[in-house]
């Protein structure tokens, strides 16, 4: 009969007017700042800096070699390697920019670092009103400690711990024949498995 | 009153703009802001009352300079670009991607990857084809209420693709050689689920909508293409199977792993606009029948080639064309490369702009809301059609 | 002089003081079929707040003053429901898409409709430099003013009418159709393509759909035998065992037309599906696309009001006006009843507007010239006979109902077969 269709379709809405009262499956809305949302593990935003022990800047495992800078797609990465009085390379940056304006959150950088240097934050609420220095992230603003990674990206960095761990077992086993002496120089370990 | 326009050989109709037993035609710059042009296209319509007699696509005001960017950076650097072609699908993207320069390599695929291809290819086309409903529906003026139900399941395969992928939209996938993160038990318990609950969903919202009247009246014999005009035109995807043409490429080429996969493909036979809503509607079924073969089949296993590379990644001199089933039609890059780390010639087949190209065959002699839900069964994503 | 009275005597006295007698005279039997007395505190409260006012004025300022509160009454009320209705009606829509709708503003989004208000007053009024200015800004006002005085005719409970006329539902079919030539004025005015398509649209739509309005309502006429929207509530006045109300609705003809009726009403307030003069997917905001600012917001009320006042008629014609639905529930003072079924059809229209797509305008109105009027004018058959048929009791009562239900079902049937012949769900085959 003509019509049907249209009453059909009236019901349904109806089912879902008074579903949206009592069924959490009618009623998907979150409602954002009151009701924060649990991230996934996986959730990636822009990338940040890790860093170990207690200092921000020195701790920075970045090494300044440019491969990220080389491979960002969008070119969003800027850096100077620091150099100490005598020109010699620090193997730290000097300049770690990151222009978030530019960045889309690809993360080719993360698996392109040799180092687990940088990874992805989660942290997205990042507003700003300047919209020129507010969005250039230097290295100070970067730099976030390993413990954070661990607190956003636990299974990640459980793995990167391990490799990390298995390339400082590898570079003291090369350096103490040769050099027990020395101290453990900070050798780049090995590249790690790709996609982690 | 289209006996007043003769065809001229280019196909565009012209008519004497004063002609005495009709009033002035009328021009109309639909876009590139209008509320139904699905992001910045632009038709230029000339009316006759409320008829359409000409229809000029005009586009590429979301022209990314994709190609280029495509010679100027890696292999892989071009990868998260794929995402932003059709941003409905970037799952697709990556794995059409992925499949030319594999094809360029010679890289093999471990099983585990191709399956989680296949699933995330399908859950893609459901997304797609669901937003696709929603859409059209919202085209043809219910305010609001289809797009939501619509939206609201899309949520939820976006929610599997953030868990996974780590964004919702910009996935970012695939890897030559395989894809970038393993999918863990519960992530695949959670797109058990979601498959499972699907198809209630369409159940209801075929209730809502498919038998409705004023939708039948709107789009039966509403925009009509022809197998013979589809095929000329090289119209792939839904779009072309609803015109009766039996060519999809999960069948034809068979690539990845359909092959062993047991489905159907829906065929309409009208060409109109409800044939390509509903042939939509019933791949989605299929594909969850290919999802639920797929879940159980995955096997374990490494989900990369352990010799493919991320790095310093240069295929040898040679050229390639992948090509898969994307939700909108064929979806296929063609490389050339020399060499170097950044592929010589870098060339995507976007189906919504080869698609796009019937449109003003399609809208001729209906009215200029038939337009609309003309365009909105066309299934265009701006991203793709400008590149 | 008797309260009852003053409402016919302000409406007179609005038309032509000299009516004034004629009518007043004629209304002041007041005989109310149910024999119900009109004592009820809560039924005069109205009324008595009023006199409270004015009762002290001297009699020529006394109806002035009646008249201005009545007046102020109408726009204060139907405003204000106009601003909850626009809240309702993205809360219910925002409940049906499983969303919540707005609930920023206020407790709970309460106060949306204010900061609408507020945003609409302070946002620039922008008027297109090739505009008519003048119809641009006479065609709001126009509208609005249109709009409003549908609600003279309209009796909101026992004793509360505005005006009493005699033709007084042609008087609401004259002014609400004279609201179509507004929209047209704003769409010619605005010098816009779209809101030129939507004019012609919006015209098309009023020669359509007015012909099935009007023709819906005749089988009341001739069941009430009145034009006056007072006599058309006081015969559906009385219940059968207490239960089961005289309403029109609940007869053959009455019911054909009524949804007859609320279609074309559909179509008359450019509601979903029916929007064409407005479709946001093809015409961008049709007639209003060169509208901004208060203007804006004077169509919003005008359509919401035009919406109103339909459904109000509606009430009156078909579900009984201001009679409660039982016997036993006539403690409840009229003016609540009213309320409670005009609220209840407003819900509907939303109701509506958030499950169907949109028609297409030719098939608009090839709905109201082979679909509507052929059923409206079978329905004129069926109501002619329904009246000659009163009489009918026992056995006949029977055949009575089975004749008429086959005149109003079997139309309906047949044109609707026509439609499902072109019209039809499809199966498909699998390559």
């Amino acid at each position: 009969m003509l019509g049907t269709g249209l009453l059909k379709g009236l019901a349904v809405t109806a089912k879902n007017f008074v579903g949206s009262f009592h069924d959490p499956k009618r009623y998907t809305t979150v409602e954002y700042p009151e009701q924060p949302t649990k991230l996934p593990e996986n959730y990636r935003n822009f990338p940040f800096l890790v860093f170990d022990g207690e200092q921000p800047i020195d701790g920075l495992r970045c090494v300044a070699c440019k491969i990220c800078e080389a491979e960002c797609p969008p070119q969003c990465i800027y850096i100077i390697p620091d150099r100490d009085e005598k020109g010699r390379p620090t193997k730290k940056p000097k300049v770690f920019d990151l222009d978030v304006s530019v960045c889309m959150s690809c993360q080719i950088c993360v698996e392109v670092c040799p180092f687990d240097a940088i990874k992805m934050d989660q942290h997205f609420e990042i507003a700003t009103a300047d919209r020129f220095n507010g969005l250039l992230l230097h290295r100070e603003d970067l730099a976030k400690s390993d413990a954070y990674y661990h607190s956003i990206h636990p299974t990640e960095a459980a793995q990167v711990d391990e490799i990390l761990a298995e390339a400082k077992r590898k570079a003291e086993a090369k350096a103490k024949p040769a050099a027990p002496a020395a101290p453990a120089a900070v050798k780049p370990p090995e590249p790690p498995a790709p996609a982690v | 009153m289209t006996t007043a326009f003769t065809p001229t050989p280019s196909g565009a109709h012209v008519r004497a703009v004063h002609d005495p037993f009709h009033g002035d035609l009328l021009e109309i710059s639909m876009g590139p802001h209008h509320p139904s042009t699905h992001g910045v296209f632009r038709m230029m319509v000339t009316l006759d009352g409320e008829n359409v007699v000409k229809l000029k696509p005009v586009f590429g005001y979301l022209h990314r300079n994709h190609e280029k960017l495509g010679e100027n950076t890696s292999y892989l650097g071009s990868m998260p670009y794929t995402d932003r072609l059709d941003y409905f699908c970037s799952m697709t993207n990556n794995w059409a991607y992925a499949l030319a320069v594999e094809k360029l390599a010679g890289q093999p695929v471990p099983e585990r990857a191709e399956y989680l291809r296949v699933i995330l290819a399908e859950l893609t086309r459901l997304l797609n084809h669901t937003c696709l409903a929603g859409f059209l529906l919202q085209d043809t003026g219910a305010s609001g209420t289809p797009l939501m139900y619509a939206f609201r399941e899309r949520e939820k395969i976006l929610d599997l693709f953030e868990a996974l992928s780590g964004s919702r939209m910009m996935c970012n996938y695939q890897r030559f050689g395989g894809c970038r993160i393993d999918a863990t038990p519960a992530w695949l318990a959670a797109v058990r689920g979601i498959v499972d609950g699907y198809g209630a969903f369409l159940d209801e919202y075929e209730e809502l909508i498919t038998g409705n009247e004023i939708l039948l009246a709107r789009t039966q014999n509403v925009g009509v293409l022809s197998p013979a005009l589809a095929v000329s035109a090289g119209i792939t995807g839904p779009m072309l199977r609803a015109a009766g043409v039996d060519y999809d490429l999960r069948k034809v080429d068979g690539y990845g792993l359909y092959p062993r996969f047991d489905f159907r493909v829906p065929l309409g036979a009208h060409g109109d606009t409800y044939d390509r809503y509903m042939v939509r509607m019933l791949e989605m079924r299929e594909s969850i029948g290919i999802l639920r073969q797929a879940l159980a089949a995955i096997p374990d296993g490494p989900i990369m080639d352990p010799k493919a590379k991320i790095r310093g990644f240069r295929p040898k001199p040679g050229e390639a064309y992948g090509r898969i089933e994307g939700p909108k039609g064929e979806i296929g890059f063609y490389l050339i490369s020399d060499g170097t780390p950044n592929p010589y010639r870098y060339r995507v087949r976007p189906p919504s702009l080869i698609n796009l190209t019937v449109l003003e065959d399609l809208c001729l002699g209906h009215t200029l809301a038939d337009a609309v839900i003309i365009l909105g069964s066309i299934d265009i994503v701006l991203g793709e059609v400008d590149r | 002089m008797s309260p009852a009275v003053w409402f016919g005597e302000v409406g007179a006295s609005l038309l032509a003081m000299d009516w004034t007698p004629a009518i007043a005279s004629k209304l002041a039997p007041t005989v109310f079929p149910t024999g119900q007395t009109e004592s009820a505190f809560a039924e005069r409260l109205p009324l008595l707040l009023r006199d409270a006012v004015t009762g002290s004025l001297p009699e020529p300022w006394r109806w002035l003053a009646n008249s201005l509160i009545a007046i102020v009454a109408i726009i204060v009320i139907f405003a204000s429901l106009f601003a909850l209705l626009t809240l309702a009606e993205r809360k219910i829509l925002g409940r049906v898409q499983n969303r919540p709708g707005p609930n920023r503003t206020g407790w709970g989004g309460i106060l949306q409709p204010l900061a609408d208000g507020i945003k609409m007053l302070t946002k620039e009024d922008i008027v297109p430099a090739a505009a008519d200015r003048l119809l641009h800004f006479l065609a709001p006002v126009v509208l609005l003013a249109l709009s409003i005085v549908t609600f003279a005719v309209i009796p909101y409970g026992r004793h509360l009418v505005p005006v009493e006329l005699d033709a007084a539902v042609l008087y609401f079919f004259a002014a609400g159709a004279a609201t179509e030539l507004a929209i047209f004025m704003a769409g010619w005015a605005s010098r816009n393509k779209y809101s030129l398509l939507a004019a012609m649209r919006a015209l098309a739509q009023l020669i359509s759909y007015e012909l099935p309005l009007l023709l819906a309502f005749v089988p009341v006429v001739m069941l009430a035998g009145s034009l006056a929207t007072t006599g058309i509530v006081a015969a559906q006045g009385g219940w059968l065992g207490g239960v089961l109300p005289h309403w029109h609705v609940l007869t053959p003809p009455g019911f054909a037309g009524f949804v007859i009726f609320m279609i074309a009403a559909l179509a008359e307030s450019n509601r979903s599906p029916f929007d064409l003069p407005e479709a946001e997917s093809e015409l961008i905001a049709g007639h209003l696309t060169e509208y901004s600012g208060f203007k804006y917001a004077l169509f919003f009320m005008a359509e919401y009001l035009g919406m109103c006042a339909l459904s109000g008629m509606a009430v009156t014609l078909f579900l009984g006006g201001w009679h409660a639905p039982l016997a036993a529930l006539e403690f409840i003072p009229s003016y609540v009843w009213f309320a409670v079924k005009l609220l209840a059809l407003l819900l509907g229209f939303i109701w509506i507007r958030a499950t169907f797509p949109r028609l297409r305008i030719d098939q608009l109105t090839r709905l109201a010239w082979k679909f509507l009027v052929p059923l409206a004018l079978i329905n004129l058959l069926t109501g002619g006979f329904w009246v000659l048929t009163t009489h009918w009791t026992g056995g006949m009562l029977v055949v009575r109902w089975a004749i008429a239900l086959v005149l109003v079902v079997g139309p309906f049937l047949a044109l609707g077969r026509q439609f499902q012949a072109r019209y039809a769900p499809r199966t498909y085959r699998y390559a």
